[in-house]
């Protein structure tokens, strides 16, 4: 049994306060350079939650514009107003800072959140009218404490501040008095990392108009690790979000393998349904609050807003063959494997090149390769290219090495079989998995055949390997429905009663002779 | 020999571009001393 994209949810959350805070570029340079140009020059260059809407990268990613649309608009895009500035869009929503709050103290289960009671009383009701909060959710939520509780547990007692406009509203108790995986700043990453990926699973299973006990297991693919002293990464994202998330017949277990990782959770999850393990399985994940304002200086420097306020997450439903969404192809998979080396041409041609060679296809096969897919905007300024460009040209130069594109033809690649990025780098987030929603609608619509997700993952940054990492899959239009190994299609099946109706008439008529 | 014979390098590659490894075995190979080899991943 093949399995298919039943659909697919993306959502952003404007958390100016937590770049300021949280972010680890800001973090850093508070230690080592407190009374830096920089500090002092950022809070100026925050966007207000009005700007984040109208941002040209956001809308597509909730799939209010298109990456077309996207690519046909000079960049850059941060001085470009677009002319949708809508906050839910078909994919999902860009949730501002004020309700994420409250849906953080929603998802904690240990009373660690504490929210000042009067920012409850002025925000309560906006989430309650948020379409995919249920009473459940809602339910959830308590009447907050005084504001001067929360200072007290912030100068006190270690707790991790929570701000909006720069004013104390919250905090994140610590969940041990000594153990630091469970200090409140880990309470803190892991807490709006569950959150934006309850936000997500809600929007996915929304989009595919499933319902909620459909789902049988979910995937976290995020990059955060929960866990205590005992068992640091033990988990389990993936189970403590679909319990938030009212998904009561899933169990779940989360994936690692840095920004790799949603592509290898992908894999795992077609697999899960095409074995006949689970019928249905979502994967998901939450942002990251580590990678808020990572290129912040040089946006700063460069007089640019932070562009990296936004935290991201996503969630795809895979499902078995209704014959009709588009199937997730388990025979061409490619994988960077141990022995592959790190070279950027063994790179793509382990990720790229080999699976389509053991199909006998060829790279302009695919109609459509997504890649990383961070935003250049970001990136740019900050010195780091254009991701998805590069890639686009390290794919088409192979094309052009195996004759299969003319050399003059190399920048057309990029336009014809290439998209220009526009999701947050929030490290994982952004590799691959941004198409898939668009991918869908496009393969359904007859209007591409093939689509290739690649994700890469950039293993040595956990020091335990130098290796890199990556693997890919193709997402194909759906070839009909099928049945069991030996059994016989529905379109065998009526020719067979067709044909046997037509013995029969014939044997009447024969006899009336 | 090429200019870095007999030179000290310092490596830092980008997992998006060419990774550390690569560098090195170039640089090593062009008679290069590498004190420091790493690769970072920027976005």
């Amino acid at each position: 049994m093949k399995s298919v994209i039943k659909g697919a949810g993306y959502i952003l959350v404007h958390t100016p306060d937590m770049v300021l805070r949280n972010g680890t570029t800001q973090t850093t340079e508070r230690i080592v350079n407190p009374d830096s140009e920089y500090l002092k020059e950022l809070p100026s260059h925050l966007r207000s939650f009005e700007q984040a809407l109208s941002y040209w990268p956001n809308q597509v990613y909730i799939g209010n514009k298109t990456p077309d649309e996207l690519s046909a608009v000079e960049q850059p895009w941060h001085d470009k107003v677009c002319d949708v500035n809508a906050r839910n869009g078909k994919f999902g929503q860009i949730m501002p800072q004020e309700e994420f709050l409250l849906l953080m103290q929603s998802c904690d289960v240990f009373d660690l959140v504490k929210l000042d009671k009067d920012f409850v009383a002025a925000h309560k009701a906006a989430l309650a009218a948020n379409p995919l909060m249920d009473e459940t959710i809602m339910a959830r939520i308590n009447d907050g404490v005084d504001g001067a509780e929360i200072a007290r547990l912030v100068s006190e007692e270690h707790s991790e501040g929570l701000y909006d406009h720069d004013k104390l509203v919250g905090c994140v108790n610590r969940a041990h008095d000594i153990d630091v995986n469970l200090s409140a700043h880990v309470m803190h990453e892991n807490l709006v990392s569950k959150a934006s990926s309850v936000l997500a699973l809600l929007s996915a299973v929304k989009n595919a108009g499933i319902d909620k006990n459909e789902v049988e297991y979910v995937i976290d693919c995020a990059e955060e690790a929960c866990g205590d002293m005992n068992q640091r990464g033990g988990g389990n994202f993936a189970k403590s979000a679909a319990e938030i998330a009212g998904l009561m017949s899933a169990t779940g277990s989360d994936c690692r393998g840095f920004c790799a990782a949603p592509a290898h959770a992908m894999i795992e999850a077609a697999a899960l349904v095409a074995s006949g393990a689970y019928q249905t399985v979502v994967v998901t994940a939450g942002g990251c609050t580590a990678k808020l304002g990572m290129n912040g200086k040089d946006h700063v420097k460069k007089g640019l807003p932070i562009l990296e306020d936004m935290i991201g997450g996503f969630a795809v439903v895979v499902t078995r063959n209704d014959g009709v969404n588009p199937e997730i192809n388990l025979d061409l998979l490619g994988r960077h494997c141990v022995g592959t080396g790190s070279a950027p041409q063994a790179v793509i041609s382990s990720l790229v090149t080999a699976p389509l060679d053991r199909a006998g296809l060829k790279i302009t096969d695919i109609d459509k390769y997504s890649p990383e897919m961070q935003n250049p905007d970001i990136t740019k300024p900050a010195g780091a290219g254009d991701v998805p460009l590069a890639n686009y040209k390290m794919i088409a130069a192979l094309a052009v090495k195996r004759g299969e594109i003319e050399k003059a033809d190399l920048m057309k690649f990029p336009v014809e079989h290439g998209l220009t990025g526009w999701a947050p780098t929030q490290g994982h987030i952004p590799s691959g998995v941004p198409y898939i929603g668009f991918a869908r609608e496009d393969l359904l619509a007859g209007k591409l055949n093939r689509v290739m997700i690649v994700g890469k993952g950039s293993l040595f940054l956990g020091r335990m390997t130098n290796l890199f990492d990556g693997v890919s899959f193709v997402i194909q239009k759906n070839s009909g429905e099928e049945t069991a190994a030996g059994g016989v299609s529905e379109e065998q099946v009526k020719s067979l009663i067709a044909k046997a109706m037509k013995e029969f008439a014939a044997t009447l008529l024969a006899q009336t002779d | 020999m090429g200019i870095l014979a007999g030179k000290k390098v310092v490596i830092i590659g980008d997992r998006d571009g060419i990774p550390g490894q690569a560098i090195e075995a170039c640089a090593k190979s062009a008679g290069a001393e590498v004190v420091f080899s790493s690769t970072e991943c920027f976005v």
